[in-house]
């Protein structure tokens, strides 16, 4: 009886000492943003690593699931003699709830997972060791612009998931099933408010940036230096970050009603 | 092609020293009450077999990771006491030759070689241009410089890598396993290499390998780690020793104890001082 007790013990300190050298990892970056020299540079080849390279897996999927929202939420708002309001289903769905959450779970897949797999291999190949060697903090040069291009980028491709969903929405709720063009945009254009639903929006992609940037950087950063250590870093990246968005989603929702 | 070592003397100067040092990793320890010193401007090396904790030593003098306990000393810097931020001042004096060369992969030789440049000094574009180019001439990598490490053979990222260590011109280098994974011919250019910058450019150099022959030609000083304890003295001294432990990981295909018996008893190399646990 003691020892699941004591496995259960163990388990908790070890979570919040990870928690403890998150926190830590999280202030060094904090301090390295402040640090010069500044390092655009790096940013900006993160951006387009992280945002240029995941447009075309966001705009199809935002598509797919606009797409796929328009369908099922005509046939059901048909039942109820409201296919009117298919524009507020599809735009309220896509801007609060889908459109974020989505597209921190796609670039978790995708750029996340890179983000980590990068620097842990990094840290086999001692280049991080052969960084500190010349001087170069690497966190500095190398993990703040990764965490930074990735806040950037979240609310931009989460903007754009939304509009295509929107689109995908239209496509099948107008070209398809016949709905006017006038009454679909009418019916999003006045369900959605800009303060509580777009800025919301905004903010929930930009918490999820801070989440899925950070613990991407720091799974990778701190990875065991073996092959195997970077496919569990990787793998973890993935299940953490998007058990994370998941849970926070359900906080910021129930907090500020977003 | 390799030049004779310069002899260690007794009135050397330690340039790097390790004072009672004792190193683990969880249960297993490393180094227990370690204590050695290096000359500047000498080859010296750090020989063992694997697992012996060769390339532990060079981490810790470089800073890469701190020892449970003792002093290191770097050209008067005792590195334990100083911060990740101090540690950049003693890095200044320090080049590393990683074991894979650890060069950044997404940049070119060229880059590879102007990073530290670009990262550390206010040189001009020219300037830095002019000391690549000088640099990679002196490893041979003239017609490399646009070509990305994972273009490289086996020998060309040692020698690149060899080539962004010394680029600062550094007081000591670090070079980790420099032999490891290379053809004859390369490992002997490798050789030649490090002797020549050892007396082309007056830098101490430190060499972890378990490659004995080359070592042995150059090295003024050698530092044996050794399952139970560690045994320093020039190279002359070690092949001399009586000491079965040294003779039988010298002349590995030999009988110890037939060495033993046969009465090479004479210079027996200091005793490296360890902890009551050697």
């Amino acid at each position: 009886m003691v020892t699941p007790i004591q496995d259960l013990g163990a388990a908790s300190l070890r979570f919040v000492e990870e928690l403890g050298r998150l926190a830590r990892f999280s202030g060094n970056i904090g301090s390295a943003m402040l640090r010069p020299p500044l390092r655009f540079g790096r940013f900006v080849d993160e951006l387009f690593k992280l945002g240029v390279l995941s447009l075309i897996i966001i705009c199809l999927c935002g598509i797919a699931v606009g797409a796929v929202i328009g369908l099922q939420g005509y046939n059901t708002l048909i039942r109820f003699g409201a296919a009117n309001s298919l524009g507020a289903v599809v735009g309220l769905s896509l801007i609060r709830e889908l459109g974020p959450v989505l597209t921190a779970l796609l670039v978790t897949g995708r750029a996340g997972s890179a983000t980590t797999a990068e620097i842990g291999t990094m840290v086999v190949t001692e280049q991080l060791d052969g960084l500190r060697m010349m001087s170069v903090d690497p966190v500095h040069y190398v993990v703040t612009p990764k965490a930074l291009a990735m806040i950037a980028v979240m609310p931009m491709l989460s903007t754009l998931f939304t509009l295509f969903g929107i689109f995908g929405g239209y496509v099948i709720g107008v070209r398809i099933m016949g709905l006017d063009a006038g009454t679909y945009m009418t019916s999003l254009e006045d369900a959605v408010d800009f303060e509580n639903d777009v800025a919301g929006s905004l903010l929930k992609a930009l918490v999820f940036g801070i989440l899925v940037g950070l613990i991407a950087t720091y799974r990778g950063y701190t990875t065991a230096p073996t092959s195997a250590g970077v496919a569990a870093a990787t793998t973890s990246t993935v299940v953490i970050a998007s058990v994370c968005i998941l849970v926070f989603d359900y906080f910021i929702t129930a907090l500020w009603g977003v | 092609m390799t030049s004779n070592p310069k002899t260690a003397t007794q009135t050397d100067t330690a340039h790097l020293a390790f004072r009672d040092v004792s190193m683990a990793f969880g249960e297993r320890q490393v180094f227990d009450s370690l204590s050695f010193s290096f000359p500047p401007g000498r080859i010296s090396v750090i020989l063992g077999g694997s697992g012996s904790g060769k390339s532990t030593a060079l981490r810790l003098i470089g800073g890469l990771i701190q020892p449970l306990s003792g002093h290191i000393i770097v050209d008067g810097d005792d590195i334990t006491c100083l911060s990740e931020r101090q540690m950049y001042r003693v890095r200044a004096k320090l080049g590393m030759l990683f074991q894979g060369g650890a060069l950044l992969d997404w940049m070119s030789v060229y880059d590879n070689l102007a990073f530290p440049l670009r990262e550390r000094r206010q040189l001009r574009a020219d300037e830095i241009a002019e000391r690549v180019r000088a640099t990679l001439s002196a490893v041979g990598l003239e017609d490399a410089d646009d070509l990305l490490p994972s273009q490289l053979s086996g020998g060309m990222i040692k020698r690149a890598a060899l080539a962004r260590a010394i680029i600062m011109r550094p007081l000591i280098l670090l070079c980790d396993e420099p032999f490891s994974g290379l053809d004859p011919v390369s490992a002997r250019r490798i050789e030649a290499l490090l002797s020549e910058i050892n007396q082309r450019f007056d830098i101490t150099v430190v060499v972890v390998s378990h490659d004995i022959p080359s070592t042995m030609r150059m090295a003024s000083k050698v530092l044996l780690l050794l399952p139970d304890g560690a045994v320093e003295g020039t190279p002359a001294e070690l092949h001399a020793s009586s000491d079965p432990r040294v003779a039988s990981f010298l002349n590995p295909d030999l009988d110890a104890a037939a060495l033993h018996e046969a009465g090479r008893v004479e210079a027996l190399p200091s005793r490296v001082q360890t902890g009551t646990t050697w």
